[in-house]
């Protein structure tokens, strides 16, 4: 879903509702709705098999170049979804400071 | 404006006769409308088809309840079907039928304005197939008037083709040999 | 110049798809729009229309690639009947909030069950409040040439909505009459390509059909709908693009010997003309009767109908579908929701007839017409009649 960022008049609304910028969904800060705990991965177990890349529903993981897997805080939402997914359990959820 | 009604069975070409009729009669600038009885075809069973031509245009779309014209194109219809329902007084009833004229008017008791002709011979001489459709577009019009003989050419050789020739052959001779009495 | 020529509405429609040069037609066979979209095929088979023919799985589907091709820029047609039109329905209103326009012809049939393969009105009508542009045709002539002008009234910017054509299953459909397809150089002057105003390009990507939450869904419907109305306004202009082009004039409501009529027959398709047949005789016997018809039903063109029915006392409204346990039938309900602004308003006789098929012959227009003008003398408390309803 795109970011509703300026609510339009009706006449202005794109016609029928189309999404005319390719893409938008990427300005989308889903981060935001992340409460008190995020993943953090332990490089010593992961074995870059990208599991936690695939799972993410929010696309918060980047591969580097080195295959290790980027925490993106911009998209995260805190589900837990890769630590549960990681078979080398190399992700651990913890708690974010204020 | 001049209503018909065409009696046939189910694959006989009843409906193509009315849409022959109609063709050439607006080839000839006429008016004309053609339309079956609508509903699941089913082969053998009893059909009805409408014609309706005029000089003015045609503003009625209802089935035709009081024909001008009836024909007949199977003679076994006549024993299952009131063929005459509805014909006007003044009405003609067009059979294609192997029995003479008196022979027909005795056995249904038919007492207004008839035309017989054995179709079926005609059709099966002309063109080898019990198919009467187009022999019985010649007793119509020698019966009632409606279009030209010629102007069936065109839309004959459209639906037809090769075999065209056959068929106005055949309906040819329908019309010389049909048999209209009062 | 073209002339007159005996053919069946069917084809002629498909011939005048083909003149329109659609580039997409996706169908499912069902009595009885089926020799439209068999004469298509072939055409496509045969090379003479260079068009892609995509014969799908079910009506929904139809729609669904119609939707699509539409949606890449392709000029896009189906047509389909009765259940066929049921199944799409979930379709009906993707088209019209995606803002897509393509032409359906809707050869109206009857709704199951019990089986009926006859005509009337109750598939179109169930399909009322889909945002569709909806159009009447009361013969083959009209059938011909709103399918031209459908396509121009759905492809112009400012409407960029599916228009239904609707033509009366078999009664219109499978008749043989006169028609007069017009030239295809005359139809490119009047429909020029389709240009789409926003389009599915890999090279401009854009998400159409998406998502659309609280915050923007009414937006987006009031724009659909302010759309819908200002077709009306479209529909004016092509109407007066196609007279001049090819001498026949459309309007969203005509009259028949309305002038100085009392009683005002209404009526939508096909049975006009058999009901414009019973106003003549009527007239001949002295009576103040005369006709209106619907040719525009989506967007209701209520100025063109107030101004119509102005001098009428008592108007006899045929209804052929029924609203199950409401005031009658969808035209009835329309026409008296539009009168009750009015403090003046004739007579509203609601009669609803021919369903499934039965016949309605002149006289039951007649009859129609007599029990209107009894009913609004005693002013007689009514929601609707249903006719030739067999009580012994
Ligand atoms: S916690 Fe959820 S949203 Fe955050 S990175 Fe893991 S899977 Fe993605
Ligand atoms: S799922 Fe675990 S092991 Fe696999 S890449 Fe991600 S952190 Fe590394």
């Amino acid at each position: 879903m795109a970011k509703i960022d300026a609510l339009h008049p009706w006449k202005e609304v794109p016609l029928g509702c189309a999404i005319l910028e390719a893409g938008n969904s990427r300005q989308f800060k889903t981060g935001d709705w992340r409460s008190k705990i995020r993943p953090v991965t332990d490089q010593e177990k992961c074995i870059k098999c990208g599991m936690c890349w695939i799972f993410c529903p929010d696309m918060a993981y980047n591969q580097r170049a080195d295959g290790f897997y980027d925490w993106n805080s911009y998209y995260c939402k805190g589900c837990g979804i890769c630590a549960r997914e990681c078979p080398k359990e190399a992700i651990q959820m913890i708690a974010e400071e204020e | 404006m001049t209503e018909v009604r065409f009696h046939g069975r189910g694959g006989q070409g009843a409906v193509t006769s009315a849409e022959l009729i109609a063709l050439a009669a607006i080839d000839e600038g006429q008016f004309a409308q053609a339309f079956p009885s609508f509903g699941p075809e089913r082969r053998g069973a009893p059909v009805v088809a409408f014609l309706r031509v005029s000089k003015d245009q045609i503003r009625i779309r209802s089935k035709v309840y009081q024909p001008d014209i009836v024909v007949v194109l199977d003679p076994t219809l006549m024993d299952i079907v009131d063929v005459s329902s509805g014909l006007k007084p003044k009405g003609i009833l067009v059979i294609n039928t192997a029995k003479t004229w008196e022979q027909i008017r005795k056995d249904y008791g038919f007492k207004g304005r008839l035309a017989v002709v054995d179709a079926d011979r005609i059709a099966m001489e002309e063109m080898k197939v019990p198919i009467t459709n187009t022999t019985m577009l010649g007793a119509l019009i020698r019966a009632a008037g409606i279009t030209r003989l010629e102007s069936m050419d065109r839309p004959l050789d459209a639906r037809f083709g090769k075999i065209a020739e056959r068929n106005k052959k055949a309906m040819q001779r329908a019309f010389d040999e049909t048999i209209i009495k009062e | 110049m073209p002339i007159q020529k005996g053919m069946e509405v069917s084809i002629a429609v498909s011939e005048a798809v083909k003149l329109a040069n659609v580039d997409v037609i996706s169908a499912y066979p069902i009595t009885p729009q089926t020799h439209i979209v068999e004469h298509l095929s072939e055409l496509v088979a045969d090379g003479e229309l260079k068009a892609a023919f995509i014969p799908v799985e079910s009506e929904h589907s139809a729609l669904s690639a119609a939707v699509g091709a539409a949606a890449v820029g392709a000029r896009a047609y189906t047509a389909t009947s009765s259940q066929g039109l049921a199944l799409m329905h979930e379709i009906m209103f993707v088209a019209s909030s995606m803002r897509i326009p393509l032409v359906m012809t809707v050869v109206n049939r009857a709704l199951s069950a019990p089986i009926n393969i006859w005509n009337d009105l109750s598939d179109i009508m169930a399909q009322r409040d889909c945002g569709w542009v909806q159009l009447f045709a009361i013969n083959g002539q009209e059938a011909v040439d709103l399918t031209l002008q459908a396509f121009k009234i759905a492809e112009d910017p400012r409407v960029l909505l599916p228009v239904a054509v609707n033509l009366d299953g078999f009664v219109l459909s499978h008749v043989i009459e006169p028609i007069e397809l017009p030239d295809q150089e005359a139809v490119d002057r009047f429909l020029p390509v389709f240009k789409p105003t926003l389009r599915l390009d890999p090279d401009q990507p854009v998400s159409m059909g998406a998502f659309g939450s609280p915050e923007v869904f009414i937006e987006v419907k009031k724009q659909v709908e302010e759309a819908l109305i200002g077709s009306q306004k479209v529909a004016a202009e092509v109407w007066k693009d196609f007279g001049d082009i090819f001498g026949r004039t459309y309007k969203p409501v005509e009259s028949y010997k309305a002038k100085g009529a009392e009683i005002l027959l209404v009526t939508m398709g096909s049975i006009t003309e058999t009901a414009m047949t019973a106003v003549d005789s009527m007239r001949e016997k002295g009576r103040k009767v005369g006709l209106i018809h619907i040719r525009l039903w989506r967007p209701f063109p209520f100025k063109e109908f107030f101004q119509a029915i102005r001098e009428a006392k008592c108007l006899a409204v045929v209804d052929r579908a029924l609203v199950p346990g409401g005031v009658g039938g969808p035209v009835g309900l329309e026409i008296k929701s539009a009168l009750f602004e009015k403090k003046e308003r004739p007579y509203v006789a609601e009669f609803v007839a021919g369903l499934g098929g039965r016949d309605l012959t002149v006289e039951v227009f007649a009859e129609m017409a007599a029990k209107a003008e009894r009913y609004a003398k005693t002013q007689k408390e009514m929601r609707y009649e249903m006719i030739g309803v067999r009580e012994k």
